[in-house]
């Protein structure tokens, strides 16, 4: 689909949040880093695979950061950010740029400022979230269900069939789990949340998936108070 | 037409002499960072065991790679879906006689909620790398890592960690308050390395003869394109100009590695594309990879080193296929080849079964016969179905003699 550059789909929003939002990602340690300025070189769209499959542009995200274009920033923060594929292919910026980590920096900023955009491409996403946030592995064995990887062929319904006895067919001792990646200790996974938790983490969960939180809330919950802690997310 | 006499001679590409020198690199060299950081009290380094090799990365500074007392981080991709990945990197360690650790005390790099999802910052990933960096420390044992988004993970971390005081600050704040040290690892090591240097040590333990295959490479991007420098390159190995990572090892394995012209690409994994908009990371995969490789080069197998690239790039075949694409190459990770060179089970080891491209006429050219191997795992299978046992043992994957082939195998031509 063609992105629309003009602004007009978001010009009901007032400049000054686009500007805060901007300001924001601006304010983020990591952005200096990013972004050095921009040669409009466009060796960066040449490196980049979302460049092909959709209208999607790194060069025209760095150029209108390095511009400070406070209303074309809106339209990508909304409408084009999602399509990156995170690869950093373009890193081969000239000017040594990392469009690719700016975008990891606005995507951020969507997602703490709950932006309707940003649900959005959440959506369906949540249990990924649940599953690394709670089990502190992201992509267990019992992922592997017929109906969720449909275009990947019938093993996944002889995996999914077979998959307690397969996982015992493993070697290696960590390996016999079925819901998690590994076997994960549960000090190791109460230190997690203990992370989430002083990071800010939840309340961004919070932001972008009320839902979610709840749920993980509870689970943590009750975790967190059986080994000792304090545990209201609140 | 400009007359040739009138041209500027420029001599070309590859009459050139690149010479890489540490003093002519354009970044800082993050050893003496860390080094003087651990000076000034802001943290522990943990220092790479001996025996280790030392290699160059891109810029000719020198890296280590420890040999053995490792510390496995494992990839929730690799156990979850691709299991005989990570299998064949312990059965490779136990064949070569080398003491490492898999540890449970241990969680992914959450990097999924970092390029996927965006639902954590910067803090909560330098605690989740440094509580694990800490985990190992406290068993002595090496972190090597196996995921190279991880890897590359870890490397961006690290570098925020270096130049951020007040991200250190806050980390150590919270690793004290886990009751954890705060510990760096002198070098971050991607286990793909570690093949690299014992790569010798695989040939020398070679019983199955890989010389009539070809294989392409794709190198991960997480690997080389996140925080560049700090991979491995050999001025033998596509003249310095690339890393050298997988390409050494299959060389050294006797395998033709063929070039094709889309090597730089990613796989098309994407993070949230592979769950969410799938459309686009098989198109990528096959269209851009998969199609290419098979136009250019033909190959009996690809090899890669990571998680990602492993599943979209052998998973996104199958609906290709369907709509009558030119696809059709296995996938495997340099590990799975190794270990296979070394006389591992495809199916007990590498455990080739979770993967979906047809493998078997790639193992039917180096002499397996797949029928007879598929049969003995599943008697092994049946027998932790019967309760005989519950779990296939280091020595059950061992056992069969299609793991234990003649030291001078020969393999069926096709
Ligand atoms: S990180 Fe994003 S913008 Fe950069 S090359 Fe990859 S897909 Fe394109
Ligand atoms: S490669 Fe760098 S300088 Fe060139 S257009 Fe992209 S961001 Fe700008």
């Amino acid at each position: 689909m063609a992105l629309d550059l003009s602004g007009k789909q978001y010009a009901q929003v007032p400049f000054e949040e686009k500007q805060r939002l901007f300001n924001e990602v601006k304010a983020d340690f990591r952005f200096d880093e990013y972004l050095y300025g921009c040669y409009e070189c466009g060796v960066c769209v040449a490196a980049c695979p979302s460049a092909r499959f959709y209208d999607f542009s790194p060069r025209k995200i760095a150029q209108t950061a390095a511009r400070e274009d406070v209303d074309l920033f809106y339209v990508f923060l909304n409408d084009s950010i999602w399509d990156c594929s995170q690869c950093f292919s373009c890193d081969r910026c000239p000017r040594q740029n990392s469009p690719g980590g700016l975008i990891t920096v606005m995507r951020e900023v969507a997602v703490k400022n709950g932006l309707a955009s940003a649900q959005e491409a959440l959506e369906g996403y949540g249990r990924i979230v649940y599953k690394i946030m709670s089990t502190g592995t992201q992509v267990s064995p019992d992922m592997l269900q017929p109906n969720a990887f449909p275009d990947w062929g019938p093993h996944v319904k002889e995996i999914s069939n077979n998959l307690d006895v397969w996982r015992r067919a493993l070697p290696p001792e960590t390996l016999h789990t079925t819901e998690t990646g590994w076997a994960v200790d549960d000090k190791t996974v109460i230190e997690l949340y203990l992370i989430w938790h002083m990071t800010g983490v939840m309340d961004i969960i919070k932001e972008v998936d009320e839902g979610l939180f709840m749920i993980l809330q509870d689970v943590m919950e009750e975790r967190l108070e059986e080994a000792g802690y304090d545990a209201s997310f609140n | 037409m400009i007359p040739r006499e009138g041209l500027v001679s420029v001599s070309k590409a590859k009459d050139r002499q690149f010479v890489r020198s540490p003093e002519q690199a354009p970044t800082e060299d993050i050893h003496d960072i860390i080094l003087q950081l651990e000076k000034e009290g802001e943290w522990e380094v943990q220092r790479v065991p001996e025996p280790y090799v030392e290699v160059e990365t891109k810029y000719g500074r020198k890296k280590k790679i420890p040999l053995q007392r490792t510390w496995h981080h494992k990839s929730c991709g690799q156990c979850g879906h691709i299991p005989g990945y990570s299998t064949s990197i312990f059965w490779m360690n136990r064949k070569l006689g080398f003491d490492y650790l898999d540890p449970t005390d241990q969680t992914s790099c959450t990097a999924w909620n970092y390029y996927a999802s965006a639902t954590s910052n910067a803090a909560a990933q330098a605690a989740v790398a440094m509580r694990n960096f800490a985990a190992a420390a406290e068993t002595t044992y090496y972190p090597i890592i196996h995921c190279g988004t991880s890897f590359g993970h870890y490397k961006e971390t690290r570098h925020q960690l270096i130049h951020s005081p007040e991200l250190r600050r806050q980390v150590r704040g919270i690793l004290a308050r886990l009751g954890k040290k705060f510990v760096i690892p002198e070098e971050i090591v991607h286990y793909s390395e570690w093949v690299h240097v014992v790569r010798d040590k695989i040939a020398d333990h070679q019983v199955r003869n890989l010389s009539m295959i070809r294989a392409t490479v794709h190198p991960a991007c997480h690997y080389h394109k996140l925080i560049t420098e700090d991979a491995i390159y050999d001025p033998e190995i596509y003249g310095g100009q690339r890393s050298a990572i997988i390409t050494a090892t299959l060389k050294a394995l006797g395998i033709e590695v063929a070039d094709y012209s889309t090597w730089f690409d990613c796989c098309g994994f994407g993070f949230r594309h592979i769950l969410v908009s799938r459309d686009f990371s098989r198109s990528f995969a096959t269209m851009r990879k998969i199609e290419v490789m098979k136009q250019e080069a033909n190959p009996d197998v690809t090899v890669t080193h990571d998680t990602g690239c492993v599943t979209t790039l052998d998973h996104s075949q199958f609906a290709a296929r369907a709509h009558g694409r030119n696809v059709g190459i296995p996938v495997m990770s340099d590990s799975q080849i190794a270990a296979l060179a070394m006389g591992a089970h495809p199916y007990k080891v590498l455990q080739l079964h979770w993967h979906s491209t047809d493998n078997k006429p790639f193992l039917e050219k180096i002499g397996i016969d797949t029928e007879k191997a598929w049969r003995e795992f599943e008697t092994a299978v049946e027998a932790l179905k019967q309760g005989d046992k519950q779990y296939l043992t280091w020595e059950d994957a061992d056992a069969e003699s299609v793991a234990a082939p003649s030291a001078h195998p020969e393999p069926a031509l096709h």
